[in-house]
């Protein structure tokens, strides 16, 4: 949290939240589960939470997301959901037949003080024969956002299934919340290092599918399981986009019960970042980053060059989860612009800490944590800002500041390419700088008198 | 094949031999991803539209968050209800209470916004930790001098219908707090209209056409002050009958004012709404300006229709909705496009409402309460369904399968309701059954209408749009 003596512009301090800038934790599991294959996220609590998580969801991937929900009733917040749950798991057993299920609780069930580990036991121990894993996250909203949930989610998936074995060239990847194409290329990346790759998770088929001839009871891809098990004996986890207690997170459980080698990177958004990627890969593989990847990254600097004049010294506002924030300072800083606003709307991040070693400059520049849209408006209009970069959300803010926003990361409920946007990675890099820079080319361009078709 | 849970089958019915019986109004099977919310969904959807008034929901982030400025309910003036508030409690208000953190965020957001009126929604954990929110709702309303309302809402207190009666329960503390100096003996509130994309306007216009005055409109573009003085009308028209009829019943009670049910989806029950309205105030003159305004409209968009009806004659369709007499509206209006119903459901409706629906379907159709997307699915691909109408969260379902889509939900931006509405909604059916992006979805086609991108995949590179019967 940042104090108001180091932000002068700040507005007075509000009790409620406005127009919020965090999703809420169950949501993120919902998301991680979907990423292993065979797997139906279950959600214990009201049916609401379920189906509010779907549409929003639904929204951004356009693609089905059959998420469960033990539907509590009074008796049930009363009494406890052990029928609710017994029941409702024993039918997605039935229904979807799912390799596993993902149960993630709500904040009713976690007030109500539900023992959900030995619910499920007992749950489970009386479906005898049909059983298949269930991974259990605790994400109650008010300790936590959707990032978090993400995060424990894949946390507690690695918990359940990894186990032990003789060491193999594997390389763990925990991405974070990017978009399926970004998971593609991401497998793209490693397999051209020669390396096979266990993502944790991969929603990149599950989330950005195909038509089918038959509706699918869950959709085709997700990282199998035996996958996720191997995942203990791995060479490497590297985790992207990492931040916060290594305690809380995947690869950091890996490191301490298994011994995987932990390497955790910011997540691969611009040259820097991305270089420090590869040269892990480069490491890990034992070979060069092979060229087509060095010819894609020669051509991203070119275009740099060519187009540094129309972004240098831009004032950009950037928000979003933690580690897409961080992200995407890097590349607004390695071209020159100044992120004049940073901003996330989860807490304990350190997002100061990390952009300012990242980036001295920008010790003065507003940092923020745990905010809502509102106070982001309003720092973006002190600051002058001439881009904004982040989520749909933003539109709002973007329209009447009279600036343009350029749509990155989650949701993108307002344009139909979100589920495949490119961010990370010299590919990404590259995406992302030529909408920047189109956007402030474009906004001069229609903001002239003269209307110059030639710039 | 999908297989149907013995708990669910119930609650499906197919018109035929057998004999109607039907259960529904129940809790939905856990683990059966049923589509519907929640008591908060309920109350949130009827007050969300009142654009005067400051909507505060009290609990965790996610409630506020998913409902942030996602309908396309308009406003003629100010637009605070596209802003989402909320307590946003943590894990130590949990612990200790969130009245204190209540209190204080409801204070400011009234100091700095100056709402005509308060709405607070108890989420989930709000029924459980215990807090007095009606304590702090008097306390605020007392120290800042306008109606603070609590809206009983906590998700897991029964179901969305719960909830919209929660809603009508808040509503009915407002109303008859106002004036009704100035309002005509020919006068009605209208309820259960949201205003998506305009719709309220063109309703109200068209009453105003007829000479009658609106009082209220609840809750499209609603204002807190005429929804004070809704008591000094005589009629309230009702709408979407699920979400407002506890209001309607409420005032006919308490202040003797009649109610009469309408639709305005279709051209058939938006004529009817007008001359019922009419004939309650029992003015001839009233009724020969609905005709005549009927007659216009209808006339207006006739060819229009005819030619969206010769393109789309035969073709099946299936209807998912929240509320089940849209579902009726939805039915009439299909088949005003050449268009069969073959699937009818809803998520709310009761034993009477699918009797009705059973009887406006053809033999076959098969009816469903409360269903999910296996099920779903299924009914689509049994009964060959060309269009699906439903929410974003059946979009996708219909899209996997090379069905065509309609959004007929709360997010939708095209105005549907009216004369107007019924040709945009021919054009929005047209332009999806119609598109050509089927034929190439379709390599996997399951079936379709003989010669309508039916093909094998030998001739995938030969195949051409077909011609379209309507140019846009």
């Amino acid at each position: 949290m940042i104090s108001a003596l180091s932000n002068p512009t700040k507005g007075p301090a509000f009790a409620a939240s406005r127009n919020s800038c965090k999703l809420c934790a169950p949501l993120g599991a919902c998301l991680a589960f979907r990423g292993f294959e065979g797997a139906v996220p279950f959600l214990h609590g009201s049916q609401g939470c379920a189906t509010y998580i779907r549409r929003y969801t639904i929204s951004h991937f356009k693609e089905p997301l059959d998420i469960a929900s033990s539907s509590f009733g009074e008796a049930a917040a009363v009494f406890g959901g052990r029928e609710n749950l017994r029941v409702g798991l024993e039918n997605v057993v039935r229904q979807y037949a799912p390799q596993m299920i993902g149960l993630a609780t709500t904040c009713l069930a976690e007030t109500i003080g539900e023992d959900v580990p030995m619910l499920v036991r007992q749950v489970m121990g009386e479906m005898r024969g049909r059983v298949c894993p269930v991974v259990h996250v605790a994400t109650p909203s008010f300790s936590g956002t959707h990032a978090e949930g993400f995060r424990a989610a894949v946390r507690a998936t690695v918990d359940v299934l990894a186990q032990p074995g003789p060491r193999h060239a594997a390389v763990n990847l925990m991405p974070g919340i990017i978009s399926p194409a970004d998971l593609r290329y991401l497998k793209e990346i490693v397999a051209d290092f020669g390396l096979e790759s266990i993502l944790l998770p991969d929603y990149s088929e599950t989330l950005d599918g195909q038509a089918w001839d038959e509706y699918q009871r869950m959709p085709p891809g997700g990282t199998p399981l035996d996958a996720v098990r191997r995942s203990g004996a791995a060479q490497a986890s590297i985790e992207l986009g990492a931040w916060g207690d290594p305690e809380r997170s995947a690869a950091g459980l890996l490191s301490a019960r298994f011994g995987v080698q932990h390497i955790p990177l910011p997540a691969p958004i611009g040259v820097t970042h991305s270089d420090r990627f590869f040269a892990a890969l480069e490491r890990l593989s034992g070979r060069r980053t092979p060229q087509k990847h060095r010819d894609e990254r020669g051509r991203l600097i070119d275009s740099y060059v060519d187009a540094h004049k129309y972004v240098f010294g831009k004032k950009a506002v950037v928000y979003g989860e933690p580690d897409l924030v961080l992200g995407l300072v890097g590349l607004l800083v390695e071209v020159g612009m100044a992120p004049a606003v940073c901003a996330t709307g989860t807490r304990g991040v350190g997002l100061r800490q990390q952009i300012v070693a990242m980036a001295p400059e920008l010790d003065s520049a507003c940092i923020l944590e745990g905010v809502d849209f509102v106070e982001i408006e309003q720092q973006a209009r002190a600051a002058h800002c001439d881009l904004i970069v982040g989520s749909s959300k933003g539109y709002g803010m973007a329209r009447r500041l009279g600036v343009p926003l350029v749509r990155v990361g989650f949701p993108i409920h307002d344009r139909i390419d979100g589920p495949r946007l490119l961010h990370i990675g010299y590919r990404g890099a590259q995406q992302l700088f030529d909408r920047m820079a189109n956007a402030l080319i474009e906004q001069s361009q229609d903001n002239s008198p003269i209307g110059y078709s030639y710039m | 094949m999908i297989d149907i849970l013995a708990a669910r089958q119930s609650q499906i019915h197919q018109k035929g031999d057998h004999p109607f019986d039907m259960v529904c109004e129940q809790p939905s099977l856990a683990g059966a991803v049923s589509q519907r919310a929640c008591v908060f969904c309920g109350s949130r959807v009827v007050l969300y539209p009142i654009a005067d008034a400051l909507h505060l929901i009290h609990g965790p982030i996610g409630c506020a968050a998913y409902t942030w400025d996602i309908r396309g309910a308009l406003s003629s003036g100010r637009e605070l209800h596209r802003m989402s508030f909320s307590t946003d409690l943590s894990e130590r208000e949990v612990i200790f209470g969130g009245e204190k953190k209540l209190y204080q965020a409801l204070s400011e957001l009234i100091d700095h916004y100056k709402p005509q009126a308060a709405f607070v929604y108890s989420t989930c954990i709000v029924g459980v930790i215990g807090d007095d929110v009606d304590a702090v709702c008097r306390r605020v309303s007392a120290e800042r001098g306008i109606p603070v309302l609590p809206v009983h809402s906590e998700g897991f207190k029964g179901t969305k219908k719960d909830g919209y009666r929660a809603a009508c329960d808040a509503l009915a503390t407002l109303v008859g707090t106002g004036p009704t100096a100035g309002i005509a003996p020919q006068s009605i509130n209208i309820l259960g209209e949201f205003n998506l994309a305009g719709e309220t306007w063109m309703i109200r216009g068209y009453y105003e056409r007829m000479g009658i005055q609106v009082v209220s409109t609840m809750t499209g573009d609603g204002r807190v002050d005429d929804i004070r003085r809704a008591h000094g009308a005589r009629l309230n028209v009702v709408q979407c009958s699920g979400s407002m009829i506890h209001l309607a019943r409420h005032m006919e009670q308490r202040y003797g004012i009649p109610f009469v049910r309408v639709s305005y989806f279709g051209i058939e029950d938006t004529s009817r709404a007008l001359y019922d309205v009419a004939e309650f105030f029992g003015d001839a003159q009233l009724t020969d300006r609905a005709r005549q305004l009927v007659s216009e409209e209808v006339s207006g968009i006739l060819p229009r229709l005819r030619e969206y009806r010769q393109a789309l004659q035969g073709r099946r369709a299936a209807v998912y909705t929240g509320g089940a007499f849209k579902a009726f509206s939805l039915v009439r209006s299909l088949r005003t496009l050449g268009m069969t119903t073959v699937v009818a459901g809803s998520q709310t409706g009761n034993q009477e409402d699918y009797r009705l629906l059973r009887e406006l379907c053809d033999e076959g159709t098969i009816l469903v309460d409360d269903t999910n997307p296996l099920e779903l699915s299924r009914f689509l691909q049994e009964q060959k369904v060309d269009l699906l109408i439903g929410g974003v969260k059946e979009r996708p379902i219909a899209y996997k399968l090379g069905i065509a889509f309609c959004d007929h939900n709360h997010e939708r931006k095209e105005a549907l309701a009216g004369f107007q509405g019924m040709l945009n909604f021919a054009r929005e059916v047209h332009s999806s059954v119609k598109s050509p992006v089927w034929r190439l979805a379709r390599g996997t086609a399951y079936r379709r209408n003989p010669g309508d991108g039916e093909r094998s995949s030998d001739d995938l590179l030969s195949a051409s749009p077909a011609k379209e019967p309507v140019s846009r």
